[in-house]
C-alpha cells in the first residue's frame, strides 16, 4: 500500500468504482452500515441518490432502470434488514434475467458471525437469488470485485449480482484500481456467438417448414435493440407468424400483420393453435415456461424445435429440442438473416399460404372479445381506451401482477423493444410502481404509466412519497375491481366460487391517499367519462392515481387451465362448464 | 418428443476456485433444485492457482443429467465440469475406516478377510481393529456387509474421487 495520502477510503473508493462503471443512479436507503457511503455519495455529485421508502422498491426501481434503458441498475442498502427487504427484488430480478448490482452494508468482519445488531447472512441468503453474490473481506479486494461484479450482471445471460460490504472495509483506505478493458474473467465466459454449422442447420430447417411459428422471449430484449431489429428483419424474410411471450412484447411490432399477439395461458387463441399446430418452431431467447407450454406431453407435438438461448441451462430444461443453438439473439439473428440471403432457401409458399389461411380462421374467433356495456366499464374497454390516449406518445408502461397485467399485455400494443416492464417470473405484486419510478429516472420527459390493480398497488403504496419528493410524473392506472381479481378467477374456476380471503375489504380512497402525498388523485366509474379521465391523467404534469372502477366479475380470457393442452382453451365465460379442470391440473399452480 | 425416463448414476468433477462458500453453492444448487447426491467429495487440488476439485455422483434421467451438467457449469466460479461417466473409461476409488470390536474366532475372521480385500489395519488394541480399505465404492460396501457379522462398531466413507483413464487431465 501506497503511502496515507493518496489512499482513499472503501467508501470513496466503491464510489470511484461506480462513476467508472458509467453510473448514474443508485436506487437506496441508508443505515448504519453503510454510512460511510452515505457520507461519499454527499461529498460528489456525479452519481444521483434516488431514496426510495422500501428496499424491496429500490430492487424494482433498478429493474425498471434497466429494462427501459439496457444498462444495469444500481441498488444500496444497509446490512440486516435492509438486505432481506432486497430479497424479493433480488429474485424477481434473476428469475426475469435483469442485470442489478445490489450493494449490501454488513457489519464490521470482526463482528460477523456473532449475530451483531442488523447482521444477516446476506450472502448466505442471497446465494440461490442472484447470478452471484461477493462478499468483500478487504479493501484491496473491494474495486476489482465491483468490476467484475459488473461484468457478471451485464454479460451473458444477464442477472442480480449482490457485494455484501462490511463496514470496517469501508472505512479503511487502499488505492483505486480501474477496471481493465477488456474484462478477461478466469472462469465466467459466456458463449455469445453461436456455432455457424447450428446457423446453417437451421435455416435448412427454417426454409424448408410448411407450418413454421417464430416465438420470440425475453432475451431479444436482453440482446439489445438491434436484435428486435434483426428479430423484425428475418421476420419478414420468411413471411412467416411470430408469437411473443410476456417478456418479449414490443421485440416485434404488435401492429404488424404477421404478429399472433401473445402466447401462453392468457394468450391469443390464434398464437396458441399454432404453437400446437406448428411443424417448425423457431424459439429465439424464451424458456419454454410452464405459462407458456401448459401440459407437457402435449405440447407442439409435431413440431422440430429450435431453440436459441445464451443459457445453455434454458436448453432442454422443460422441453427437449432438435436444435439447440447457444449464443446472443442478437448473433444468432445476425448469422441466420446472412445464411438465409446466402441460401435463398425455397420456400413452400403453397404450404404457408394453407398455414396462415388456417391462422386467419383461429384469428377470426377474436378471443380477445369482450362486452362493453353503458353501466359498468369493462377492464378491457379501460385498456383499450388508454392506448388510444397515449400510443401517439413517448410511452412506457409497466405493471403489478394478476388479471390487469395480463389484460395490459393483452390490449396495450407495443412496436419497440423496452417499453413493457412487468415482473414475469416471479409474478411479484408491488413490482409496477417502484419500477415506473426507475422508467421515468431514466427518461425524465416519458410518459410513464404503471397499470395496476387495486390489490398489487396497496404492496408498494409508500413509495407515493419517493415520486412526490423526486417529483416524478409517474401515472398509476388502477383496475379497480375491489378483489385479487386472479385469484378469485380461480377461486370461481376451480374452487366452487369460494372466494376465500381475495376481497380486497377496507381499501383506501385512492383519491384522498394520492392528495395526501402530493399526487393528484381521479376517479371514475362512468364509461361514458373514462376518456375524459385518460386526457385529464395525462395532462396533468404530476404523479396522478386514478382509480378506474371497474366490472367486479371480469375474468381473464382466453385461458388455458394449468395442466390442460393448447387446444384446451377456455375463451369465454360460457366455454368453461365444457371443460372441468382435472385434479392433476388443480395441483399446478 | 418424450425423453427417456431411465435413471442412471452419473460420476461428475467439478474444477471450481477454491473461495468461501462454493461448495455451499454447489449443494445449494442440488437441494434448491431437487437433484440428488449420492456422494460428494471435495478437497484443493491445485494451491497455487487456489483450485478445489469437487466430485459428485448423482442419478437422473438423461434430461437431469444434463441439466445437473448446465447448472453447474452455470455458477460464476465453476472452471470445468466432466461427466466421467459418459466421456469413456474412468476409475473411481473410495476410502473406508471400518472399526470391528471383538475376539476369538469373530476376530480372526476379520483379520483374514481384511487381508482378502487388501484392507490394511491402522490401529490395533487386543479386543478391535480399525481397518483402511481402499477401492470401487462396491467392494468398500461388500468389505462393510461382511464386517456387520463380525463386530462392525464404526464407519467412515470418503466418497469417491474419480479421474479419466489416459493421458489426458480434466
Amino acid at each position: 500500500m501506497k503511502p496515507e495520502e493518496s489512499a482513499t477510503t472503501g467508501a470513496d473508493l466503491l464510489v470511484k468504482a461506480l462513476i467508472d462503471e458509467e453510473v448514474e443512479v443508485v436506487f437506496g436507503y441508508p443505515g448504519g452500515a453503510v454510512l460511510p457511503i452515505y457520507d461519499s455519495l454527499f461529498k460528489q455529485n456525479r452519481l444521483r441518490h434516488i431514496l426510495v421508502r422500501h428496499e424491496q422498491a429500490a430492487v424494482h426501481a433498478a429493474e425498471g432502470y434497466a429494462r427501459s434503458t439496457g444498462k444495469v441498475g444500481v441498488v444500496l442498502v444497509t446490512s440486516g434488514p435492509g438486505a432481506t427487504n432486497a430479497v424479493t427484488g433480488l429474485t424477481d430480478a434473476l428469475m426475469d434475467s435483469v442485470p442489478i448490482i445490489c450493494l449490501t452494508g454488513q457489519v464490521p468482519t470482526h463482528l460477523i458471525g456473532n449475530d451483531a445488531f442488523q447482521e444477516a447472512d446476506t450472502t448466505g441468503i442471497t446465494r440461490p437469488c442472484t447470478k452471484h453474490n461477493y462478499l468483500v473481506k478487504a479493501v484491496g479486494d473491494l474495486a476489482r470485485t465491483v468490476h467484475e461484479a459488473f461484468y457478471v450482471a451485464r454479460s451473458g445471460r444477464p442477472g442480480p449480482v449482490v457485494i455484501d460490504l462490511p463496514k470496517d472495509v469501508l472505512m479503511n483506505k487502499h488505492d483505486y484500481t480501474a477496471p481493465k478493458k477488456p474484462v478477461q474473467h478466469k472462469s465466467y465466459r459466456p458463449q455469445v456467438k453461436p456455432e455457424l454449422k447450428k446457423v446453417e442447420e437451421a435455416i435448412e430447417l427454417i426454409g424448408s417448414a410448411k407450418r413454421p411459428v417464430f416465438y420470440a422471449g425475453g432475451g431479444i430484449v436482453n440482446a439489445g435493440p438491434k436484435a428486435s431489429k434483426l428479430l423484425t428483419q428475418f421476420v419478414h424474410m420468411t413471411g412467416y407468424p411470430i408469437t411473443n411471450t410476456l417478456m418479449g412484447l414490443g421485440t416485434f411490432p404488435a401492429s404488424d400483420k404477421q404478429f399472433l399477439g401473445m402466447l401462453g395461458m392468457h394468450g391469443t387463441y390464434e398464437a396458441n393453435l399454432a404453437m400446437y399446430h406448428c411443424d417448425v418452431m423457431i424459439n429465439i431467447g424464451a424458456r419454454f415456461d410452464d405459462r407458456i407450454t401448459g401440459k407437457l406431453t402435449e405440447f407442439s407435438p409435431k413440431s422440430k424445435k429450435i431453440h436459441v438461448d445464451i443459457d445453455p441451462s434454458s436448453i432442454n430444461k422443460n422441453v427437449r429440442v432438435d436444435l439447440p443453438i447457444v449464443g446472443d439473439a442478437g448473433h444468432v439473428l445476425e448469422d441466420m438473416i446472412r445464411v438465409w440471403k446466402a441460401r435463398q432457401p425455397k420456400v413452400d409458399h403453397k404450404a404457408l399460404k394453407a398455414w396462415w389461411a388456417e391462422i386467419d380462421k383461429w384469428r377470426s374467433r377474436n378471443c380477445l372479445a369482450y362486452k362493453q356495456d353503458k353501466e359498468t366499464i369493462k377492464p378491457q374497454y379501460a385498456l383499450e381506451r388508454l392506448y388510444h390516449h397515449i400510443k401517439n406518445r413517448d410511452h412506457y408502461i409497466t405493471t403489478e401482477v394478476g388479471q390487469h397485467q395480463m389484460w395490459a399485455a393483452q390490449f396495450l400494443k407495443f412496436e419497440q423493444p423496452n417499453r413493457w416492464m412487468t415482473s414475469g417470473g416471479l409474478g411479484t405484486m408491488g413490482y409496477g410502481f417502484p419500477s415506473a419510478m426507475g422508467v421515468q429516472i431514466a427518461h425524465p420527459d416519458a410518459l410513464v404509466i404503471d397499470v395496476a390493480g387495486e390489490a398489487s398497488i396497496m404492496m408498494n403504496i409508500q413509495e407515493l412519497s419517493t415520486v412526490a419528493q423526486y417529483r416524478l410524473p409517474v401515472k398509476i392506472f388502477i383496475l379497480n375491481n375491489q378483489y385479487m381479481g386472479m385469484v378469485r378467477q380461480w377461486q370461481e374456476l376451480l374452487h366452487g366460487g369460494r372466494y376465500s380471503e381475495s376481497y380486497m375489504e377496507s381499501l383506501p380512497d385512492f383519491v384522498k391517499l394520492a392528495e395526501a402525498f402530493g399526487a393528484v388523485g381521479l376517479r371514475c366509474h362512468d364509461p361514458a367519462k373514462l376518456d375524459d379521465t385518460i386526457k385529464q391523467m395525462i395532462d396533468i404534469k404530476k404523479p396522478v392515481v386514478v382509480d378506474v372502477l371497474v366490472d367486479k366479475a371480469e375474468n381473464c380470457f382466453p385461458m388455458i387451465p394449468s395442466g390442460a393442452a393448447h387446444y384446451d382453451m377456455l375463451l369465454g365465460p360460457d366455454d368453461r362448464a365444457a371443460k372441468p379442470v382435472s385434479e392433476e391440473g388443480m395441483v399446478l399452480v | 418428443m418424450s425423453a427417456p425416463q431411465t435413471t442412471s448414476s452419473h460420476t461428475i468433477s467439478v474444477l471450481v476456485d477454491n473461495e468461501p462458500g462454493i461448495l455451499a453453492r454447489v449443494v445449494g444448487l442440488f437441494s434448491g433444485r431437487g437433484y440428488n447426491i449420492e456422494s460428494l467429495t471435495v478437497a484443493e487440488t491445485d494451491a497455487k492457482e487456489n483450485l478445489s476439485r469437487i466430485t459428485i455422483v448423482t442419478a437422473g434421467t438423461p434430461m437431469v443429467i444434463e441439466q445437473i451438467k448446465a447448472q453447474l457449469d452455470r455458477l460464476v466460479p465453476v472452471h470445468k465440469v466432466r461427466d466421467l461417466t459418459v466421456e469413456g473409461p474412468h476409475i473411481e476409488r473410495e476410502l473406508a475406516l471400518v472399526k470391528v470390536k471383538g475376539t476369538g474366532d469373530k476376530r480372526v475372521e476379520a483379520l483374514r478377510l481384511a487381508d482378502v480385500f487388501r484392507a490394511k489395519v491402522i490401529d490395533a488394541k487386543t479386543d478391535s481393529f480399525v481397518f483402511e480399505v481402499t477401492g470401487t465404492s462396491d467392494k468398500v460396501r461388500t468389505f462393510v456387509g461382511l464386517m456387520e457379522g463380525l463386530g462392525l462398531v464404526e464407519l467412515g466413507r470418503t466418497g469417491i474421487v474419480a479421474m479419466s483413464r489416459g493421458g489426458e487431465a480434466l
